[in-house]
């Protein structure tokens, strides 16, 4: 119960309930799907690029598990006002907090409040769910309209 | 006589383990079941006692491991009903006894403008190699509707049935919602037609008695997996006329009469489908297997499952919020449900945490999830060896996984 308590924190639940930044974004000039074909995950990511390459703002729609929709929903805060350069170690720091072997110290610097996230390194089978969004934005970045799957 | 679960149990030593530091409760035999100590030990005798390669060796120690491997042929006929044993063919599990009839019957019979008819409900095993066929040969694929109960429509099924219908494929049982089909009815339909069937019997088998013969119709497959054997083995029965007109399905040793390069001579059924060294031991294991489940009886672990089935439903359907998708009149032991504030996949790592397993996900029925208009369900099915307490552990964990996200 208390790895299960560290997986779904009040923060996750919260997001859960109540994602943000969860519509279309009229005026995005970037976007993908994400699917994760294991679980129907499905989620389209939505992001509006300037000409500096900053990434003013990050919206998602679609359907998923609460560790995708909370994981996509704070990303999306998070990443807001971000650089492109930015965004990218910002996945690679990501990545490692979920993929890192449990019952380490966790790799939290610079993540804020994704650090929540810690916990899905004790349950492999959520690490997609957690890092699908993570995918789908980074696929809408590289080459805009592409279809991100986590496997 | 009461069903005597307890001392059932005793002969799965896994249902005595603990996962998560709780006692496993197994509600995921729809995906695979559990295997009793005999079909294990059966394997494990067989090979450490009467290893040989079969149909081949001059030596008595390969006599007798053919002997033995077309014993169990005999018996998988027996067990389904099938008038002759050369109608089984061993293959590695359901989905590759429907590739063969797709390559093989398939290709022989199948033209441009012909139709294939499925229905909804389909396994993805049951679709796609059908979708493949259609493919090369131009023909067309139909697809037979259901209620939002997840019935069949009988009559829409019936006039999807047209002078180019070729094939009905369908389960008996289907795997993400449990109804049972009704196999006879489906049959006399395509029959009077002259339209070939192929029944999925994946989830019928290891929970009812089946007959070919009396369900009329020309293939049945069925995986050893879950009906309590190994994995690697798997049945296609289909009838004699039609197994001796098909084309071989791989070349190889095993399914020859004689080769040159000039040209090559098959053996006669079923030996033509079975090409190269099958998995000997996994059909030892099926035949363990069969013998178990008669020993105990089909008609009577269908009668303790319908058990399980209303228990689980009434008591799944009291929790708030909880909707039970797929409520046929007849159902096999299987529950499919949503939760109004849980994703399926949240329940599951939920329910795995309390040392439940349960399947949760699209159930390889991606259509008919859609047609459902659920991105995924979670699925608990039963087999003979669960009980009421289980049910109790899987209502309470489910309670507390909407209490968690409410």
């Amino acid at each position: 119960m208390d790895d299960l308590r560290e997986l779904y924190q009040e923060v996750i639940l919260e997001h859960n309930r109540k994602p943000r930044n969860f519509r279309i974004l009229a005026d995005a000039n970037r976007e993908a799907d994400g699917r994760n074909p294991l679980c129907g995950d499905e989620f389209t990511l939505y992001a509006r690029v300037n000409a500096e390459d900053c990434v003013e703002e990050v919206t998602f729609q679609g359907s998923g598990c609460a560790i995708s929709r909370a994981s996509a929903s704070l990303m999306t805060d998070f990443l807001a006002g971000k650089s492109i350069n930015e965004v990218g170690t910002d996945f690679d720091r990501f990545h490692e907090l979920v993929t890192s072997r449990p019952n380490t110290p966790a790799e939290i610097d610079g993540l804020g409040k994704l650090a929540v996230f810690a916990g899905v390194r004790e349950y492999p089978m959520r690490v997609k769910c957690a890092s699908l969004a993570w995918h789908a934005l980074r696929a809408a970045l590289d080459d805009d309209g592409k279809t991100a799957k986590t496997e | 006589m009461t069903f005597d679960v307890e001392s059932i149990r005793k002969n799965f030593p896994i249902l005595e383990t603990e996962m998560r530091g709780r006692p496993l409760v197994y509600l995921d035999s729809a995906a695979s079941a559990q295997k009793p100590r005999t079909v294990v030990d059966a394997m494990s005798d067989f090979y450490l006692a009467h290893y040989a390669n079969i149909h081949r060796g001059v030596y008595q120690l390969s006599a007798e491991a053919t002997e033995r491997y077309e014993a169990v042929r005999t018996k998988v006929a027996r067990f389904i009903g099938a008038p002759d044993s050369r109608e089984v063919v061993f293959v590695r599990n359901a989905t590759e006894a429907i590739n063969l009839v797709a390559r093989t019957w398939g290709e022989k019979t199948i033209q441009r403008g012909d139709e294939i008819v499925l229905t909804v409900m389909e396994h993805h095993a049951n679709i796609v190699p059908w979708q493949m066929l259609a493919e090369r040969s131009g023909a067309t694929i139909r697809v037979a509707e259901i209620s939002d109960e997840g019935m069949l429509d009988l009559e829409g099924l019936e006039r999807l049935l047209g002078p180019r219908t070729k094939l009905l494929a369908f389960s008996a049982v289907s795997n993400a919602l449990g109804t049972i089909n009704p196999v006879s009815k489906l049959t006399a339909l395509a029959r009077e037609r002259g339209i070939t069937t192929l029944v999925d019997g994946a989830q019928a088998v290891p929970h009812q008695p089946v007959d070919v013969a009396a369900l009329g119709c020309d293939f049945y497959v069925f995986s050893g997996h879950k009906v309590f054997g190994p994995s690697g083995v798997g049945v296609l029965y289909g009838r004699l006329p039609l197994l001796e007109t098909m084309p071989p399905f791989l070349g190889g040793g095993d399914m020859i009469e004689s080769v040159s390069f000039e040209g090559t001579s098959f053996a006669p059924v079923p030996q033509k489908f079975e090409a190269g060294t099958p998995d000997i031991a996994s059909v030892i294991g099926l035949g363990a297997a069969i013998d178990y489940l008669g020993a105990i009886g089909m008609d009577r672990i269908s009668a303790y499952e319908q058990t399980l089935l209303a228990y689980a439903t009434e008591r799944l359907e009291q929790i708030p919020g909880l909707r039970i998708i797929g409520t046929a009149k007849e159902k096999a032991a299987v529950v499919s449900f949503v939760l109004e504030d849980a994703h399926p996949h949240d329940i599951g790592t939920m329910l795995d945490d309390d040392g439940i397993a349960i399947r949760a996900g699209h159930h390889c029925a991606q259509p008919l999830m859609k047609r459902l208009g659920v991105p995924a369900t979670a699925r608990a099915s039963f087999a003979f060896y669960n009980t009421e307490n289980e049910i109790d552990r899987l209502v309470a964990a489910v309670q507390k996984t909407r209490d968690l996200f409410h």
